[in-house]
């Protein structure tokens, strides 16, 4: 009985484990909320992390975006010549960029880049007792480390979407016109007038959801990481699989509430 | 005067205190030995705040440690950590000048700028460094950039975590000369833990002995070597045998 059984058991104890980092990562973002309300708010760490999080993700967003765009060109005009659709290719790179490729494509780079990059520095600071250093020193690590970083994830991910969208269709748009045979003029006017504002709005808040994700999930697994060299990489790894996952676990979700509007 | 009575901790079945008593009197310097992992660390930290006892009670001048307003509470501490635990994206004096560039003891930029490079001077480091990274330092500047930055703001008690470990024996004496001078200087009251015997004799006014999770023994250092207590008597002199097991 106990061999039909322990794997279910297992299964049991994952799930609950599952339940209590959901649960504890809870706490924390409504720690995270209520702290930023406090002060001292320190600006000169917000400007660090709009510096790290927006501006020096640019090069990697453009890129993603602009060769994911030309491949979904690509990938659109095959498949829309099996039923004699290749005209559509505008449109579908427009919407698909703009509603669901560019914000979780931009989501999850900026988990590679941002989310471990915050989790090891976190991790390495208390590791080497720096985050015992500043309550010693009567600074708050919530409100001088996570309070930036998420504030930073929550206004530049939605400007780095909207640079994305922009980069893919883009991308799309050079492939298009340059190996296609699609007519420049034609391509712009029939992606700018397929799109509208609310597909525009879609993807700047699941930009905004996704960069509070991507933040959170670093500062936390930095925040909570074990000794030593190997609890910074354990936490380094976990902070980037758990926001990926809670990436596209949110975007299903939001989707399907821009869906149903 | 901090008290600590009867203070316990556990980390799941380690049972790290079981019940440590101690009075640091005002402006006496208290250094608190032991073997490796006998919860020195972790009475330090209970007393910031660091860690929280599962039982017992701290004060300091007569305050419960766990209900003081935690910014005036610790306000009063400095603290010189055993790795430095120097902010790597700073500079120099901005580590110095942490405290004196937010929150209740803010300065203008270049007062607390000033203050840095002299509390730097005081212990021997040259101006030149301050606008350094901390990974530009050797470990002894490290570690005089550690104590700098714990005197900074003139704090009435400062910690000390094993203040020499991983230095020379010269920039040891060099360390335990600044603190024993910046300890009476400053008329500060001094918790110290360490398990350099030198650093003991040079700095403590006092000692206690942590073992299993108690005090085991205390009383002033020059007291110390005639105690007679077998396992203050084993760990001071460094024996293999005694009651104190060697594998732990």
């Amino acid at each position: 009985m106990s061999f039909f059984l322990s794997p279910l058991a297992a299964l049991g104890a994952a799930f609950l484990n599952m339940l209590a980092a959901l649960g504890r990562i809870s706490i924390y973002a409504f720690s995270t909320l209520r702290h930023v309300f406090k002060r001292p708010f320190y600006l000169r760490e917000l400007g660090i992390a709009i510096l790290n999080v927006g501006w020096l993700s640019l090069p990697v967003v453009g890129l993603t975006a602009v060769f994911t765009g030309g491949a979904l060109a690509l990938q659109i005009y095959a498949g829309g010549a099996r039923f004699n659709a290749e005209a559509v290719v505008p449109q579908i790179v427009a919407i698909g960029m703009v509603r669901e490729l560019g914000p979780v494509l931009v989501g999850l780079m900026i988990a590679a880049r941002v989310t471990s990059s915050i989790a090891a520095e976190i991790a390495t600071m208390k590791v080497t007792e720096q985050i015992d250093a500043l309550v010693t020193l009567s600074t708050h690590p919530m409100q001088y480390l996570t309070v930036p970083r998420v504030l930073a994830g929550l206004i530049c991910v939605p400007v780095l979407v909207g640079i994305g969208d922009v980069i893919g269709i883009l991308g799309g748009y050079l492939v298009a016109t340059g190996t296609l045979g699609f007519n420049s003029s034609t391509y712009l006017i029939n992606t700018f007038d397929f799109l509208e504002p609310r597909d525009v709005f879609s993807s700047l808040a699941k930009g905004a959801v996704f960069g509070t994700i991507a933040t959170l999930m670093g500062c936390y697994y930095g925040m909570n990481s074990g000794r030593g060299a190997q609890g910074v990489g354990a936490a380094t790894k976990g902070s980037v699989e758990a926001a990926a996952i809670l990436i596209l676990a949110a975007n299903f979700v939001l989707t399907g509430v821009f869906f149903s509007l | 005067m901090i008290t600590l009575s009867q203070v316990k901790k556990s980390f799941g079945n380690n049972h790290v205190l079981q019940g440590v008593d101690l009075e640091i009197a005002r402006g006496k310097s208290m250094v608190i030995i032991g073997g490796s992992g006998t919860g020195k660390s972790v009475a330090l930290k209970s007393v910031l705040g660091l860690v929280t006892p599962d039982g017992g009670t701290i004060t300091v001048d007569g305050q419960d440690a766990a209900t003081a307003e935690r910014d005036a509470f610790l306000a009063r501490f400095g603290m010189l950590f055993q790795g430095g635990a120097l902010f790597d994206s700073l500079p120099v004096w901005q580590n110095v000048a942490f405290r004196l560039m937010r929150g209740a003891l803010k300065r203008p930029k270049e007062e607390a700028r000033e203050i840095a490079i002299e509390k730097l001077r005081r212990v021997g480091l040259k101006p030149d460094v301050a606008d350094r990274l901390p990974a530009e330092l050797s470990g002894g500047m490290q570690k005089r950039v550690g104590l700098a930055r714990a005197i900074a703001a003139e704090p009435e008690i400062i910690f000390f975590d094993e203040p020499t470990t991983g230095l020379d024996p010269i920039m040891s004496g060099v360390i335990n000369d600044l603190i024993r001078e910046i300890v009476v200087e400053m008329g500060a009251t001094a918790m110290t833990i360490t398990h350099d015997m030198t650093s003991v004799r040079a700095i403590a006014d006092n000692v206690a002995m942590l073992h299993d999770g108690v005090i085991q023994w205390t009383g002033p250092v020059a007291d110390m070597d005639s105690a007679g207590d077998p396992y203050l008597d084993q760990f001071i002199h460094g024996r293999a045998d005694g009651p104190i097991e060697a594998v732990r």
